[in-house]
C-alpha cells in the first residue's frame, strides 16, 4: 500500500514536471515568434507596431548612406511594388549590397521608420534568401492581378 | 573512368547491404547459423565498396574532374588540396556518400568487436544496420548520385563556398557524423533486443559502450562547429540556435538521456522500455538532422517541390525507420517487461528526472526548428523563432537539472536517505550559493543569471570532488594508486560532470561579462577595451591560393606595454567573388581578446569599421566540452565491458514471448 502511495507521488510530480516545462515551453514560444510581413503588407498597416518583426526584400539601389559615426546606416527595402525606410547601426554583413535581397529584424516606429536589430544577407553570392525572395514574388504577382 | 568505377562499386555495395540485411535476420529469426555467419563478411564487404565508391570522389575532387557534376559544382582548380579533398563531402551528394561510409564503418567495428556476443544477437545488429544502409546507398543511387557525368565538362568549377574553406570543415562533419551515425549502433542492438526478446541487462551492457563512444564523438563534433562559427563567421558568437546547430543538438540532448538511461537498465533493470524508445528517438532525431541540414529544405522548404523525387524519399525513409522501429517496439515491448521498482529518492528516480528534463529540453528545440518550416510548407505564413525563445526556455529547464547532476552520482541505487544526503552536501551547497552570490557582487553588481550559473558550476564540481572523496574513504594504499585503481567508468563520469561544470562557468562569465565595441578607425586610431588599447595600423594586399585579402594590422597593448599584433583580413574569393571575413583572435586561458575587419568607409580604403571583442573565459566552454568527449570515451573504455560473457546458447526466438 504504502509504496503504491509513493508510486503514484513519483507519477504525479513527474506529470506537474512535465506539465510546467510545458507551460514554460508554450509560453515563451507564443511571446517570441517573430512573423515576416513585405513592404506591401506594412504599408497597408497589416504589421504590428511596439512588436519586432522580419521585413524583406531588395535593398534599393544608391539608397544606402552612412551617418558621420560610420556605423549607422540608412537604406531602402523594398518588394518592388512599395518600399520602407530602415536605419541600422551596427556592421552590416559581408553580403549585404545594393541590389540584392536582404531580411531584416527591428521594430516599426510610428513615423514609419523601421529600426533593425539585425541584418542578414546569407553567404552566398547568388543566394536569394527565401523571406525577401516570397516577398518580391507577392508583390509582382498583386501588380499583375491590378493590370488585369 | 574512375567516376564509373565509384557508382559501379555503390552499387555492389548496396546489394551487399541487402544481403547483409536479409539473410542473416532471417537465419537469427530461424535459428539457422548459416545465414547468421553471412553477417560478417556481407558488413566488411559492404564496407570495402563504399569506401571505393568514397575514394573514387575524393580522388575526382583532388584531380579537378570538372566533367563530374558534383565537383564542377564544389571545387575549383585554385582550391587548396585539403579543401578539394574536404569539399567530396561540401555537397548533399557527398555527405551523403560520407553518411554511408560512416555508417559502414560502425559496422565493421561491430562486427570485429562482438565476439563475446551470441551471434543471434550479432546477426540482427548487423542486419538491421544493413536495412539503414541499404536504405542510405538507394537514396544516394537513384536521387543524389554524387558521380553523375556532365557533358562537356565544365573548363572550371564553381568553387566550394567560401564559408566551407577552413579547417573546421576537414574535421568537424566527419566528427558529426562518426556521432550520427554512430547511434545506428544503440539503435540496432535496441530493435535486436525486441526482435530477439530478450530485453535485459546484458543487451544494456553490450549496448552501452557503443552509445558512449558515438555520443563523446558528437560531443566533439558539436565542440568543434561552435569554435568553427565562433572563429569563422566574424560575430563573436559561439551558438545561434540555427537550425542546423538545432539539428545536431537534438540527437545529442537524446543522446545524454539515452546514457543516463543504459545505466540505469544496466544496474538495475529498470527502465527498459524507456531505454529502448530512447534509442529510437536518438537515431531518428540524427537522421532527421541530416536530412534538415543536407536536403535544402532550411533554405526553402519549396526546395522539396523543385525536386519532388528527393524530398518524397526522405520523408518515406524517415517514416519507415520511424514508423517500424515504433511498431516493432509496441508489438514487441509489452511482452517482455517485466516492471523495475524504485524508490522515490535513489539514483534510479534522479536519472529518471535527469531524462525528463532532458527531453522536454529536446522537444522544445525540435518544436522551435520544425514549427517555422511546417508553418511556411502549410503557406500559413512566414515565422522565425530566434535565439530569445531558446533562452528562455533553455535556462529554467536546465538549471534544475544541473542541480541534480549534482546529488545523481553521490545517491544510491535503490533509495538514498534525503536527511542523510543533506548532511552530506550541505557545505558544497552553502559554499556554492555564497560564491555564487558574492563573486558577481565584487565583479559588477548584482546579477542573477551570473548566480545561478556560477552557483551552479561550483556545485558541480564540489559534488565531483565529494564523489571522489567517499569513493576513496574505504580504500587503503597510496593516494595515486588508490585513484587509478578506482574503475574508468568512474572516472568517465566524474571528468565529463566535470567538464560540464567548467562549461556552464565559461558560458555564463562569457555571456555575463564580455565586452564589445564597433568602432571607425582610421590609421593610427586608438580605442579602449577591457583595459586594453587597439591601435589600427591600417591595412595591407594580400594574395591568398584562391582570394585576395585586405589584412588589416591591429595593435594591442595595456597600460603602455605592447603585448601582441592582430591580423584581420576580408577576403574576397576569386571563383564567386565572394566577401569573407577571418577574425584574428588572441587565446589565453582566461580570456579571448578578438578583432574583425567591418566595411571600409571610403573609397581608398583607408578607414574601416572594426569589430572588437574581449571574451572572458571563452575557451573554459570548449575545454569543458572535450572533457565531457574524454570522459565519454573513458567511461566506455571499461575494463568490465571487454569481460567476455558469451551467454549459454542462444535460446530460439520467440522464447521469451511464449513465455510470458
Amino acid at each position: 500500500m504504502k509504496s503504491r502511495h509513493k508510486k503514484l507521488l513519483v507519477i504525479v510530480l513527474a506529470l506537474a514536471g512535465i506539465g510546467i516545462a510545458a507551460a514554460l515551453i508554450l509560453n515563451a514560444f507564443q511571446s517570441n515568434l517573430v512573423f515576416f510581413f513585405t513592404p506591401t503588407q506594412v504599408d497597408k498597416g497589416e504589421a504590428p507596431t511596439g512588436r519586432a518583426f522580419r521585413i524583406g526584400g531588395l535593398v534599393e539601389k544608391g539608397s544606402l548612406k552612412r551617418e558621420a559615426d560610420g556605423l549607422t546606416s540608412h537604406f531602402v527595402v523594398t518588394d518592388t511594388a512599395k518600399s520602407m525606410n530602415v536605419v541600422y547601426k551596427g556592421i552590416l554583413p559581408d553580403l549585404f549590397k545594393e541590389g540584392k535581397g536582404v531580411v531584416a529584424e527591428g521594430k516599426l516606429g510610428s513615423d514609419g521608420l523601421f529600426t533593425a536589430t539585425q541584418v542578414l544577407a546569407k553567404h552566398d553570392e547568388n543566394y536569394m534568401p527565401p523571406e525577401a525572395a516570397s516577398a518580391i514574388e507577392q508583390a509582382q504577382k498583386a501588380q499583375k492581378t491590378l493590370q488585369q | 573512368m574512375i567516376p564509373e568505377i565509384g557508382n559501379f562499386a555503390l552499387i555492389v555495395a548496396l546489394l551487399l547491404a541487402l544481403t547483409q540485411a536479409i539473410l542473416p535476420i532471417i537465419g537469427a529469426q530461424r535459428g539457422n547459423l548459416t545465414l547468421m555467419a553471412v553477417a560478417r563478411p556481407a558488413a566488411q564487404g559492404q564496407f570495402v565498396f563504399v569506401g571505393i565508391a568514397f575514394a573514387c570522389l575524393a580522388y575526382s575532387f583532388i584531380t579537378n574532374d570538372f566533367s563530374v557534376v558534383n565537383v564542377a559544382q564544389n571545387s575549383f582548380s585554385q582550391l587548396p588540396k585539403i579543401y578539394c579533398f574536404a569539399a567530396t563531402w561540401g555537397s548533399h551528394e557527398g555527405s551523403m556518400l560520407l553518411w554511408a561510409l560512416i555508417l559502414g564503418f560502425w559496422t565493421t567495428a561491430v562486427s570485429v568487436f562482438s565476439r563475446h556476443l551470441p551471434d543471434d544477437m550479432v546477426a540482427r545488429v548487423i542486419g538491421i544496420m544493413g536495412l539503414v544502409s541499404a536504405g542510405f546507398l538507394s537514396f544516394l543511387l537513384t536521387t543524389s548520385n554524387p558521380f553523375l557525368r556532365l557533358l562537356p565538362a565544365a573548363a572550371e568549377g564553381r568553387d566550394l563556398n567560401p564559408l566551407l574553406q577552413d579547417p573546421g570543415m576537414v574535421f568537424h562533419p566527419p566528427m558529426l557524423y562518426m556521432g550520427y551515425v554512430g547511434f545506428s549502433v544503440a539503435f540496432a542492438f535496441a530493435l535486436a533486443a525486441l526482435l530477439s526478446g530478450r530485453l535485459d541487462a546484458a543487451w544494456a551492457r553490450w549496448s552501452r559502450p557503443w552509445t558512449t563512444v558515438a555520443w563523446s564523438l558528437l560531443s566533439v563534433g558539436i565542440v568543434m562547429g561552435s569554435w568553427w562559427a565562433y572563429n569563422e563567421l566574424g560575430w563573436g558568437g559561439w551558438w545561434f540556435w540555427d537550425p542546423t546547430e538545432n539539428a545536431s543538438f537534438m540527437p545529442w540532448l537524446a543522446g545524454t538521456a539515452l546514457i543516463h538511461s543504459l545505466a540505469v537498465t544496466e544496474k538495475r533493470g529498470a527502465f527498459k522500455a524507456w531505454t529502448v524508445l530512447l534509442a529510437i528517438t536518438a537515431f531518428s532525431l540524427s537522421l532527421l538532422g541530416t536530412f534538415l541540414v543536407r536536403s535544402g529544405v532550411l533554405s526553402s522548404v519549396h526546395a522539396f517541390a523543385t525536386d519532388p523525387a528527393r524530398g518524397a524519399f526522405i520523408l518515406g525513409f524517415l517514416a519507415v525507420v520511424i514508423g517500424g522501429s515504433l511498431a516493432l517496439f509496441a508489438w514487441r515491448a509489452p511482452k517482455m517487461l517485466t516492471g523495475g521498482r524504485f524508490t522515490w529518492f535513489s539514483r534510479e528516480a534522479l536519472l529518471l528526472a535527469n531524462n525528463v528534463v532532458l527531453l522536454a529540453a529536446m522537444g522544445s528545440v525540435l518544436l522551435g526548428t520544425l514549427y517555422p518550416l511546417l508553418m511556411d510548407a502549410l503557406g500559413m505564413g512566414k515565422i522565425s523563432v530566434g535565439p530569445p525563445y531558446f533562452n528562455a526556455v533553455f535556462v529554467p529547464l536546465m538549471a534544475p537539472a544541473l542541480f541534480l547532476m549534482g546529488v545523481g552520482p553521490l545517491a544510491r541505487w535503490n533509495g538514498s536517505s534525503l536527511p542523510d544526503m543533506v548532511a552530506r552536501l550541505k557545505w558544497a551547497l552553502a559554499i556554492s550559493v555564497a560564491t555564487g552570490i558574492l563573486l558577481p557582487l565584487t565583479l559588477n553588481g548584482f546579477n542573477p543569471w551570473a548566480t545561478i550559473g556560477i552557483a551552479l558550476s561550483i556545485w558541480i564540481a564540489l559534488t565531483v570532488l565529494i564523489g571522489f572523496r567517499e569513493r576513496l574513504k574505504y580504500t587503503q594504499g597510496g593516494l595515486l594508486s588508490r585513484l587509478s585503481n578506482l574503475p574508468r567508468g568512474f572516472w568517465g563520469m566524474q571528468l565529463a560532470h566535470f567538464g560540464i561544470a567548467l562549461g556552464v562557468a565559461g558560458i555564463t562569465v562569457v555571456a555575463n561579462y564580455q565586452t564589445e565595441r564597433d568602432v571607425r578607425m582610421n590609421v593610427g586610431d586608438h580605442t579602449q577595451l577591457a583595459g586594453y588599447t587597439f591601435t589600427f595600423q591600417g591595412i595591407k594586399e594580400r594574395q591568398g591560393p584562391n582570394y585576395r585579402a585586405a589584412e588589416g594590422t591591429v595593435e594591442v597593448s595595456k597600460e603602455g606595454k605592447k603585448l601582441f599584433v592582430l591580423n584581420p583580413e576580408k577576403r574576397i574569393y576569386n571563383a564567386s567573388g565572394m566577401p569573407m571575413t577571418e577574425a584574428a583572435i588572441d587565446p589565453n586561458l582566461f580570456r579571448d581578446v578578438y578583432v574583425a575587419l567591418g566595411e571600409p568607409l571610403d573609397d581608398k580604403a583607408e578607414i574601416w569599421v572594426v569589430r572588437i571583442f574581449y571574451k572572458p573565459f571563452i575557451n573554459w566552454l570548449w575545454i569543458g566540452g572535450l572533457m565531457l568527449a574524454v570522459g565519454g570515451l573513458l567511461a566506455a573504455s571499461d575494463r568490465r565491458y571487454r569481460i567476455g560473457v558469451k551467454a549459454p546458447a542462444p535460446a530460439p526466438a520467440g522464447v521469451a514471448t511464449q513465455g510470458v
